[in-house]
């Protein structure tokens, strides 16, 4: 009998094939084309304390097997996906993982300690919160000289720390390949008691108009995803799950089940799908009964046999 | 998937590629259209340009490799699409006219169909194109090559007005129209990546806040728009 179950930090997961940020919405857009329960877990947009509008000018641009996009984390706030979106998602039998951002460290800590407050709330009155938090350290600027959080460990350090102890929810730090040293990031996470890595988030990149003669975005620089960061994040994902022991989720243009089947011989706990959910519209669908037929097929029970063999 | 039943150059550069099936749509929606399995990566938004019981057409101009791979196809071979999307062109009453700018003129035929009564602008910079489909189902159409024309639309005629085409036209429309009583629905046009409101790559900044053009839009009433947004991009 093939089982696809996964287990993250005590978190159940149907199936390993989770949704990233910010690719999926809050899952009601998709919702209308497949069910969110076929999938193991759905990470909401990129929440923030405050509501943000997020950049302006071009926020997309598509490059060989990649894209670039410049969003800038547009979301309704803390207060407002707590009220109007968590009841939707929270409906659907799958695990449900906000995501959090903050443009300093208060802002991090206040949106993570309302998050889990509801979630204890809600768990009083036995219904369904937020199953897990994932922290993402890979966008935002700091107050301090402006450097990226997700860049320097010791800054990033304050931030899982002081994060962690406001919350008992299942924590996974979302890390970035512009880090200068991906690897100790992760092991710093661990230190820090955080629950599992995600990696990696996109790439800074870029795009000139030549006929303007400037950015493409206003921002000057975008994140890179899709197809094209592939091989470079399956190297990094493999290198972290050598050097931590707490899970590792895999992400980085996955676009096909073989792609799955490669982070999880590099050693991921489970994946996440971002970019490909554009392409496709029923990429999580096809991917999950993809993922059944593969094993089937392998004749692999369980994905644990083939975890980390690399 | 489905099969392309015809997919020819009106002028150099620009198709109309016609698909075999049933499918649903009302003016001013779109589809998301790939020809690919894998590249380019993402499928392109088109408007429905015009549909019936045979199958539905879309009307391109090849500006990139997405576009160059559609007027690659051949009869039978196979497309991917999915839609329709957006929120096109409201139902309206009363006299009506039809701008459109270049490509911008994609949109409006299917309301040409729906309202015959409309009077149908066409504005081309360098060559007419697609006039004909408007002169079958149009009481009158009125077509400039080269200069605006935007300057021979005299909104005071027009209960509503819908248009689409180039930020400038669209704007000069804005502005001559602002004295008036019309009502003006323009369908704008951004990059996008989903197609259905989840991405937020296509999001526009309005007078009502940030709107998805994939989802609130594409058609948006002119009050709502910031024409700076739009030049922006």
């Amino acid at each position: 009998m093939i089982s696809m179950a996964c287990n993250i930090a005590g978190v159940p997961f149907k199936n390993p094939i989770i949704m990233a940020s910010g690719t999926f919405g809050f899952g009601r857009e998709y919702a209308e084309f497949y069910s969110p329960e076929l999938l193991g877990g759905i990470v909401g947009k990129g929440l923030t304390l405050h509501p943000k509008a997020g950049n302006t000018g071009s926020r997309i641009h598509e490059t060989a097997s990649g894209m670039l996009n410049s969003v800038g984390l547009e979301n309704p706030g803390v207060a407002a996906f707590l009220k109007d979106e968590l009841d939707e998602m929270t409906r659907w039998n799958t695990a449900v993982i906000a995501n959090v951002g903050g443009s300093n460290l208060e802002e991090y800590v206040q949106a993570v300690a309302m998050i889990t407050e509801n979630a204890q709330k809600r768990r009083t009155m036995n219904r369904r919160g937020v199953d897990m938090l994932e922290l993402n350290i890979s966008c935002p600027n700091v107050k301090q000289g402006g450097m990226q959080f997700g860049i320097q460990t010791e800054v990033a350090r304050d931030v899982v720390r002081q994060v962690r102890n406001v919350t008992a929810l299942p924590l996974v730090v979302k890390l970035s390949p512009n880090a200068e040293n991906i690897t100790q990031m992760a092991v710093m996470c661990e230190e820090e008691g955080a629950d599992g890595v995600s990696l990696i988030n996109t790439f800074s990149a870029m795009k000139i108009d030549i006929r303007r003669r400037r950015s493409v975005f206003t921002n000057t620089y975008a994140g890179l995803s899709g197809p094209a960061i592939k091989p470079i994040a399956l190297r990094m994902v493999h290198q972290v799950a050598q050097a931590v022991s707490i899970p590792v989720i895999g992400m980085g243009g996955i676009s096909s089940v073989e792609d799955i089947i490669e982070f999880t011989m590099a050693g991921a706990a489970a994946i996440q799908v971002g970019t490909y959910n554009f392409a496709h519209l029923h990429a999580g669908s096809e991917l999950v009964y993809g993922l059944e037929q593969w094993m089937q097929r392998e004749k692999v029970q369980s994905l644990d046999e083939i975890r980390g063999i690399l | 998937m489905a099969n392309v039943i015809s997919n020819v150059a009106l002028v150099p550069g620009i198709y109309v590629m016609k698909i075999e099936g049933t499918f649903k749509g009302k003016m001013g929606q779109f589809y998301m259209l790939r020809s690919g399995t894998g590249y380019p990566l993402l499928p392109r938004p088109i408007s429905i340009y015009d549909i019936g019981d045979e199958g539905i057409s879309f009307l391109y101009r090849v500006v990139g490799e997405g576009t160059s791979l559609f007027s690659q196809l051949q009869p039978g071979q196979e497309i991917q699409l999915e839609g329709p999307f957006g929120n096109g062109f409201p139902q309206v009453e009363g006299s009506l006219a039809l701008i459109g700018g270049g490509m911008g003129t994609a949109p409006l035929l299917l309301a040409a169909k729906h309202y015959p009564h409309a009077h149908v602008y066409l504005g081309f910079a360098q060559q007419a194109f697609g006039v004909d489909a408007f002169e079958a189902v149009a009481a009158s159409v009125q077509v400039r090559v080269g200069g605006s024309i935007v300057e021979r639309v005299d909104p005071h005629l027009y209960v509503n007005m819908f248009s689409c085409g180039p930020t400038p036209m669209l704007q000069a429309l804005a502005m001559k129209t602002a004295g008036s009583s019309s009502r003006l629905y323009i369908s704008t046009e951004r990059h996008m990546a989903c197609g259905i409101g989840a991405c937020l790559g296509c999001t526009m900044h309005t007078r009502e806040g940030n709107r998805r053009v994939c989802k609130e839009g594409p058609v948006f009433p002119v009050e709502e728009v910031d024409f700076d947004d739009l030049h922006g991009v």
